[in-house]
């Protein structure tokens, strides 16, 4: 510490050191850290082709779809874990695991969702309940492995947006999905991609048709519950022609030791003219402060811009999960399509998050944003990986990439990789990034005009951040907003 | 076979003659280079770091390599003009791999600046070859492995306690050969405590029809408050490989400089590994690129930051035309308690042609929160607003091109920190980008240097 905060501390003698909010930052409580009393249908722990068998058959589905799975299941065998991630990913015991768990609904009522189940999301402020019309978003809610609750279906079927949970969708628009399923992620695209193919369970399906602008924020909010379960959501998202929807995404799981497994795939095509927001609150369990326990986030998201003048806008809080490995990626095939990443991801304690995103330009005067803020402390280690890669033919295609990051205690880790290929000579591809810790000057600043020191750290971190959070949509900005200073409160305001 | 095995092969079968024409010193290094290389395989396209090159394929051809210590002759009177004027150097001439003695501008004998190759200093100052010889040199890395194991001497510069040379040293690489060569070079820079020097190497080639192969490793020893400057230029032919690995270590208070710039080359793998081991350290890495035709230019930096308070400066431009692939690596390193360092890593790419390919990774990695460090790298053209700004005051296209590339690629230039030489690299680029670089200057090289388009 310099001389300035010792002289700001002998005239304010009450106020912490700066180093010690920074320290304390780490050691918020995890909120969200409940496990609900609910009777639950876990399959056995294991994986073999009769798992993937008992899975399809659980859920109705129909057989091309567990064709899918098992060759997708078949392909998984003949891969290994990759190791590239600047993470320390231990071995997974893929057997340990079970792969299939369902709230069970009462008898009585089988109509109704189990208020447990209710309490659950009520607690987590997620509104299931028509009377909470005026929050005015519809939520799919899906604990475990299946989707418990959809709202707003009926209204949003007048204007012929299908959103629902993907099992019903499997059901009621089986050509829908079997022609989008995969086209984006194929099964062979990665490890994790190929496990989730084979046992994904539950997930959104949303179709906006053409012409539509979907009038509400669609979300969907995840909660793994059970114990030693894996979480393998699968999410289809499909904008026709100038169609437009908004879409949130929610996570949180409970407190535990043992470390549980997330492998999502989430796939978006955008057609001509369409316009695709996806937002990711993510909050799962981190772990506690010695490392223990927490998610494994492996996530493969992609998003293809198929038609001309697509635009497809990513934007990430990520502020949970023991270990974050997840790309969200936009193919921009069609001409004057437009891509866009904005990512906060903030580590503590022992957590280790990898990510970013991939750019792949491959039709003409496409163009690409990309900005990413990274906050370690604790002990954590925080990355940004990305990829912008400019295809001969995609002419005129600009990029502009931005990554920061911010490190708050001395034993954290904040690391840039980027790739950049570029194969033509009218594209422009610009990258920056910049590391550092909060500028003792700006602290000092702030306590001379009357700021205590941990108000300037928040007002330093919110400022750093919202290049980013203006980005998301109002409902998740406050949350976000929430979420950023519970997890840097200690005693940061 | 794998591009390795014939050269091990080859090793077996010549060990002791390679062992009797080289120093002692060399000789030492080879067992852990021989053991080094077993199972070892060179990278291809596509292994981390190597994106756009592939060693396999640069070592695959059937080089020769001068075990008997055959002497071609070389047109040194040729080479000479590439003098740099104003600018009085002792020089030193390396024909393929074999030293040239006997040139007139060596340093003098009772200067206490030591320049000899491996085989001399054998003789006069065997401890400073033992002491420093490999202890850079990374046997890792295959191509470092077998340069270590195949090579027969080498230049050793060794600058005592608190001396300053004050002529610039310059090395210049000369491959003439009949037949396809690989010449293995080497060169070991010790600066003692306080001690400074400047050296210039450049690369050349005669004959531009036959393919070579140029493997060098070069290691940078800087102690305590020493200053080294190495520039190295590349202006050879597109039949001449080049596989290049420098390697430096920093003591506290050390300076260190490297430059390496391509103009004229066929396939180009230059890698930089810095180590700053001591605090208040300064680095300046610099490199600059002008690739057209089927050239090939990949650059790779590890930069690592052991000790607090130091500062590090990179910047790589590349000027890609043609067909030709430039590529960038860069990663700087800072480890868990250094506080204060201060590191920028900058890469910026012309594309000037819908052909040209351009790979860049810059990277960091950071273990300490009070650091600052950045990183940028982009891809582009040149300002258009700039060039209708330049038109509407009557200078005309070509010329407004020639002028925005020069400007674009002088802050490299003005990173020199010798007068001469600065004015010699703005000459020399200027030629370049007018495409009359063969023609003049290059100390006889039939190099064939095309005018760039971007310049009309």
């Amino acid at each position: 510490m310099n001389n300035n905060n010792k002289d700001e501390k002998t005239l304010t003698p009450q106020q912490p050191d700066s180093e010690q909010i920074l320290q304390s930052a780490a050691q918020e409580e995890y909120k969200y850290g409940f496990v609900t009393d609910v009777d639950t249908h876990v399959i056995p722990k294991g994986l073999n082709e009769d798992v993937v068998r008992l899975i399809s058959r659980l859920k109705g589905e129909p057989e091309w779809l567990l064709e899918f799975r098992l060759k997708a299941y078949r392909y998984w065998l003949t891969l290994k874990m990759p190791t590239w991630g600047h993470v320390t990913l231990p071995e997974i015991d893929y057997q340990a695991i079970s792969y299939y768990a369902a709230p069970k609904k009462k008898e009585d009522a089988p109509k109704e969702i189990d208020p447990e189940v209710k309490k659950t999301f009520d607690k987590l402020g997620i509104p299931l309940e028509e009377q909470m019309r005026l929050s005015g978003m519809a939520v799919d809610a899906v604990m475990d492995s299946v989707s418990v609750r959809t709202t707003y279906r009926e209204k949003l079927a007048e204007l012929g947006v299908i959103f629902c949970s993907i099992s019903e969708a499997v059901k009621d628009y089986p050509d829908l999905v079997k022609k989008y399923l995969g086209s984006v992620v194929p099964y062979t695209d990665n490890f994790f991609a190929a496990l989730n193919s084979a046992v994904f369970s539950d997930g959104s399906f949303v179709y906006i048709p053409k012409g539509v602008r979907c009038p509400m924020e669609l979300s969907t909010y995840f909660r793994i519950n059970a114990a030693e379960t894996g979480q393998f959501e699968r999410t289809l998202i499909v904008a026709d022609d100038d169609a437009y929807v908004s879409y949130l995404e929610g996570c949180t799981a409970p407190m535990r030791d043992e470390n549980q497994l997330h492998a999502a795939i989430v796939e978006i095509v955008v057609e001509d003219r369409a316009e695709v927001k996806y937002s990711t609150v993510q909050n799962w369990y981190p772990g506690d402060k010695d490392g223990r326990g927490g998610i494994y986030n492996l996530v493969t998201k992609r998003g293809l811009c198929r038609g001309d003048h697509s635009k497809l806008s990513w934007t990430q809080v990520e502020t949970g999960s023991a270990i974050t490995w997840k790309y969200p990626s936009c193919v921009l095939r069609g001409d004057y399509s437009t891509g866009e990443f904005y990512s906060v991801a903030l580590t503590r304690n022992r957590q280790e998050a990898d990510t970013g995103t991939k750019m792949i330009h491959l039709g003409k005067h496409t163009s690409s944003t990309i900005v990413s803020k990274g906050i370690s402390a604790g002990h954590s280690q925080n990355s940004y990986r990305g990829m912008v890669k400019i295809a001969p033919k995609a002419v005129n295609s600009r990029n502009y990439t931005q990554c920061d990051s911010l490190l708050l205690t001395p034993t954290s880790g904040a690391h840039t990789f980027p790739v950049i290929e570029v194969g033509n000579d009218s594209s422009v591809v610009e990258h920056e990034a910049t590391t550092s810790k909060i500028n003792e000057d700006q602290i000092f600043y702030c306590n001379q005009r009357g700021i205590s020191t941990e108000d300037a750290v928040g007002l330093i971190v919110n400022g750093y951040a919202k290049e980013v959070m203006s980005k998301l949509p109002m409902e998740f900005a406050v949350e976000a907003q929430k979420l950023l200073s519970i997890s840097l409160e200690g005693s940061v305001g | 076979m794998s591009a390795l095995q014939q050269y091990i092969d080859l090793y077996n079968e010549h060990r002791a003659d390679l062992n009797g024409h080289a120093p002692d010193a060399l000789n030492a290094l080879r067992p852990e280079a021989f053991a080094a290389l077993q199972g070892a395989v060179l990278p291809k396209r596509g292994t981390e770091d190597y994106e756009a090159t592939d060693l396999e394929a640069i070592f695959a051809p059937d080089y020769g390599v001068n075990i008997n210590r055959v002497a071609f002759s070389a047109d040194q009177a040729g080479t000479f003009r590439c003098d740099v004027p104003n600018l009085s150097t002792c020089l030193y001439f390396f024909n393929n791999d074999i030293f040239m003695p006997g040139r007139t501008a060596r340093m003098n004998p009772n200067n206490p600046v030591v320049v000899e190759s491996f085989v001399e200093a054998q003789q006069r100052h065997p401890q400073l070859l033992k002491q420093y010889l490999g202890t850079l040199a990374d046997l890792s890395k295959p191509e470092v492995a077998l340069n270590t194991l195949l090579a027969q001497d080498g230049l050793l510069i060794y600058i005592p306690k608190g001396v300053t040379a004050e002529k610039t040293i310059q090395v210049v690489n000369i491959f003439n050969a009949s037949q396809p060569l690989m010449a293995m070079r080497r060169v070991l820079i010790v600066a003692d405590e306080d001690a400074h020097v400047r050296v210039l190497a450049c690369d050349h080639t005669q004959i531009s029809d036959v393919q070579y192969l140029n493997s060098q490793v070069v290691e940078i020893i800087a102690k305590r408050g020493a200053t080294v400057d190495y520039y190295d230029l590349e202006e050879s032919t597109a039949h001449t490989s080049r596989v290049s690995s420098i390697f430096v270590d920093q003591a506290e208070g050390s300076n260190v400089l490297v430059d390496g710039i391509t103009l004229l080359n066929g396939r180009t793998r230059n890698d930089y590994y810095v180590q700053v081991n001591g605090e208040h350290a300064e680095t300046h890495l610099l490199g600059m690129t002008i690739a057209s035709g089927t050239q090939h230019v990949d650059n790779h930096t590890f930069l690592s930051h052991n000790a607090p308070r130091c500062k590090s400066n990179e910047m790589f431009k590349y000027v890609i035309n043609d067909e030709a692939v430039g590529a960038f690596a860069g990663k700087i390193l800072v480890k868990p308690d250094c506080p204060r360092v201060e590191a920028y890593q900058g890469n910026r790419n012309i594309c000037a042609s819908s052909t040209a390919k351009m790979y860049t990774k810059p990277q960091l990695e950071i273990y300490t929160d009070d650091v600052k460090c950045s990183h940028g790298a982009a891809v582009g053209q040149l300002d258009e607003e700039a060039l209708f700004y330049m038109r509407t005051r009557g200078i005309s296209e070509a010329e407004a091109r020639h002028l925005l590339m020069q400007a674009f690629v002088s802050d490299v230039i003005d990173g020199v920190r010798l007068e001469a030489l600065k004015d010699r690299l703005y000459h020399l680029t200027e030629k370049r980008f007018s495409g009359t670089l063969s023609l003049c200057n290059v100390c006889g090289s039939a190099a064939d240097c095309s005018k760039l388009d971007i310049i009309k």
